[in-house]
Parts: C-alpha cells; structure tokens; sequence
C-alpha cells in the first residue's frame, strides 16, 4: 500500500494548496478595505466633532441642556445593550470577543436585579444570542462591513425610542474600538442618558461666551441636535468596529496562510518520504525476485523434468530372469 | 477678510475654503451670512446652500435638514443629508417625486386621522427633498414653497 499513501497525501497537499489560496485572497482583499474603513472613521470625524462643539457652544450660550436623552432616570429597570458585531465570521476572535464582552455586560446587568434588551446588528450576535434562548429585541444585518450613516440612523431610532419612551432607563453599547492595524480593544460604553458632564465640558472652561442668535429658539435645537448626536456617536461606533473586522480578518486570514504554508511543506517532506520508500520496496522486490532466480537455477536443476533422466526413476537393471519369467 | 466654511455630512467633508457670502434656507426664512455676523446657531430646513466663493464662483449644495453655527468668522453647516449637484441621480429623485405627488393625492382623497396627517407630512416632505435636489441638478423650475 505504499504507492497509496502517496496518493493521498497528494490529495491532501492540493487541498490544502487550494485552501491557502482562498485565505490568501481574503488577507488581502481584508488589507485593502482596512485603509478604506479607516478613510471612513477619518472622513467622520468632523462631523461628530463639529456636532459636539455645535452643542457645546449651545450649552455656553446659556441654553439648558433638558432633553429626553439627557434624562437621568430614577430607577433603572431595564438596560438596553447595542451590541455591533460581523455579518461573517472568518475574522479569528473578533466576533467571539465582543460577543463575550456584551454577555458579560448582561450578566452584569442580570445580578443587580435588572431586566435586558437586546439590539444586535451583525448576523453573528444575533446567531449566538439566538442559539443561547436570550430574548433579542432587534436586529440589524447586511451593514457590518460598510455601514452607511443610514444604517446608523435606523440602529439610533430603535434605541431612542425606547429610551425616550423610558421603556429602558440604561443603554449600553459593545462594539470594538480600532485602535490600529495591531489592536483593537472591545469597549463597553454607556450611550445613553447621554454624557451631560462630557457636553457641558469645554463650554464651562472658556469663560462668558459671545451671545448667539437662534433660529428656531435653544430648546428646539436642542431637540433637533441630540438625535444627530446619537447618529454621529454609533455611526463613529460602527465604522470603528468595520475597520476592526478587516483587521481582525486580515490577521486571521494571514495566519491561516502561514500554517496552510507550514502544512504544505510538512505533507510534501512526507509524501517525498513515502515515495522514497515505494521505490526502495520495489528496488528491493525486484533485486530479491532476481537472487532468488539466480539461486534457483541450481537448486532446481534435479527437479526439472526434462533433465531427470529414465534411469534415475526406473531401474534398467531389472532382473531378467524375472522378465523372462513374465515372458513366460 | 473672508469666512472660512465647513460644509459637512456624516459621512465625509463636502466642501471646506473660504467664502464671501454663505445663503441657507433655515426653518424661519433664508439666512445670508456675511463676514462680522454675530454668533448663530440655526437649525437648517429642506433647501439649497449657496456658498459664494471670493472670486464669485458658486457652490452649491442641497441639504435636507441640518444645522448651522456661525462664529468669529467660521461657518460650520452641519447635514445628515448634503449632496453637491454631480451627485444627484436625476431619474431617482425624478421618480420619487412622482411617487410622492402620487401618495400625496391618494393621501389627501382617502386620509384620515393622525396616520393619514403623518403620511402628508412625509409625502410633502419627500416632494420638497426631490425638487429641491432636481432644482439643484438644473433639471427643474425652482421650488416654490
């Protein structure tokens, strides 16, 4: 059966020859599309920066911050937890991680007594909490490599509502910060009752502002502004955790190059080996059939019929009185 | 001196440079900023931004709802949606206002109540969206609203 390992391990080394060209085309494919998803969270960043400051400066010029969203509740009951996760796996721990971090969060939430609602965008959420009988409040799918602002207004709406309707008192948000290339680091963030403090911030450090003009009045800007806010905050979010998917993804994909790599260069030392070895055996088969001929040739020379002669078998020398006997 | 103008979307940097005049339609009327205007903050409605540059080239650019905060001579124009007129899909925008005149007289014939309101104010909405981006696109006679 030597000829037969051979051919499996050949088999084998062209599976895994076609398995390493397929990750080796998702490494790269993940490369390209981190610089995109960066361009993405870069090409956000203003936005969400001069809203903050549009707030800010509403705060100075001597607006109230009293809104619906900044609405300390008395008593939290249930917590919402929005959790941004892949659409696809393949990406190494990236799903699992952020999934444990959100489980984790609820748990948390669980002990002190408190109810949970879950909002998930990402199939692989979705597919865990679903499978581990957890109640799923909403989903959100077929965005997590490029969302789009619109996606994220649709993700805000759900969660505005029921935190404005005061159906959750608490809304967090899991999803994983893109750090760089190299890292990423799952973040659990309070989202709402949005940060006062953190708006109110830069505008209490400059001193007495200059007097603006409104058009319609403070209060109604206000309103108009916070939900922009939280569109601008979990659009930030959801760029931040596609760029982490690509990178995660390139890294996973990268290592499965690698080992594919390793493997193939195992099977073909093995396989070498083994083909080795069939050549040896049948050297080996055929020297052994030709000694043994070799050696056969005289030994077996008394047993070959041509060359057994009549004597050997019938005495001639037979008593001729007993054939004259039988003659008679 | 000029204004410094920041025209910006969620998604990325419209526009960014320095301007004479910056016109934007916000809930009470048309707003004109020059340089030396006081401190503003207003709250955009459906309509076309003009951003007069110095050498008297226009931009413009349609907004449908927004933001804008005029200080020490800085103009930031904040919008969810903001679209510069290479980017207007003519047909859509033409088909959705059709869509949306469509609804609207359905609306008003068989509406009733708080849903059939609601449902004027989003057609009526969407009419204004479509011809504000089809006056933009210089493909139809200025909105009247």
């Amino acid at each position: 059966m030597a000829g037969g390992t051979e051919r499996v391990l050949r088999r084998r080394i062209k599976s895994v020859q076609s398995t390493k060209k397929i990750t080796k085309a998702m490494e790269l494919i993940a490369a390209s599309r981190i610089v995109k998803a960066q361009q993405r969270v870069a090409a956000a960043r203003p936005y969400s920066e001069q809203i903050t400051e549009v707030i800010r400066s509403l705060a100075a010029g001597g607006a109230e911050l009293t809104h619906p969203l900044l609405r300390q509740p008395q008593e939290v009951g249930k917590v919402a937890i929005v959790l941004i996760t892949a659409d696809r796996g393949l990406a190494g721990a990236y799903n699992s991680n952020v999934i444990r971090a959100a489980e984790r969060a609820l748990k948390a939430e669980q002990d002190k007594g408190r109810d949970y609602s879950l909002v998930i965008a990402g199939k692989k959420g979705e597919g865990y909490f679903r499978f581990r009988g957890y109640r799923i409040d909403a989903t959100f799918s077929g965005m997590s490599e490029q969302p789009t602002y619109e996606d994220a207004r649709a993700v805000a709406a759900e969660v505005t509502k029921a935190f404005e309707e005061g159906d959750v008192g608490l809304v967090h948000l899991v999803y994983t910060q893109f750090l760089s290339a190299g890292t990423q680091r799952v973040q659990v963030r309070q989202f709402m009752p949005l940060d006062q403090a953190a708006l109110e911030d830069a505008a209490g450090g400059d001193g007495p502002q200059a007097a603006y003009e409104f058009e319609p009045g403070p209060g109604e800007i206000l309103a108009r502004l916070l939900p922009r806010y939280v569109e601008a905050r979990l659009f930030a979010a959801m760029l931040d955790a596609a760029a982490s998917e690509h990178a995660a993804r390139q890294r996973a994909m990268k290592s499965a190059t690698d080992n594919a790599e390793e493997l193939i260069i195992k099977l073909s030392r093995v396989m070498n080996r083994a083909r080795q070895e069939t050549i040896t055996t049948e050297i080996m088969e055929i020297a052994g059939g030709a000694e043994a001929l070799r050696q056969g040739q005289s030994a077996e020379v008394d047993y070959l019929p041509d060359t057994v002669v009549h004597r050997d078998v019938l005495p001639d020398e037979i008593d001729p009185s007993l054939r004259v006997r039988s003659a008679r | 001196m000029a204004l410094d103008v920041d025209l910006v979307s969620p998604e990325r940097i419209l526009f960014s440079g320095e301007a004479e005049m910056v016109v934007c339609r916000t809930s009470d009327g048309e707003v004109a900023f020059l340089t030396g205007h006081v401190p503003f903050l207003g709250g955009l409605g459906i309509g076309i931004v003009r951003v007069h540059l110095v050498g008297g080239d226009v931009v413009r650019a349609a907004v449908h709802g927004g933001f804008v905060q005029v200080k020490d001579n800085k103009v930031i124009v904040l919008s969810d949606v903001a679209e510069l007129p290479g980017q207007i899909d003519v047909a859509r925008a033409r088909r959705s206002l059709e869509e949306a005149q469509r609804r609207a007289a359905a609306g008003a014939a068989g509406g009733d109540g708080d849903t059939g309101e609601a449902e004027a104010d989003a057609a009526a909405a969407r009419i204004q969206r479509a011809q504000v981006r089809l006056e933009l696109a210089g493909q139809a006679e200025p909105a009247r609203h």
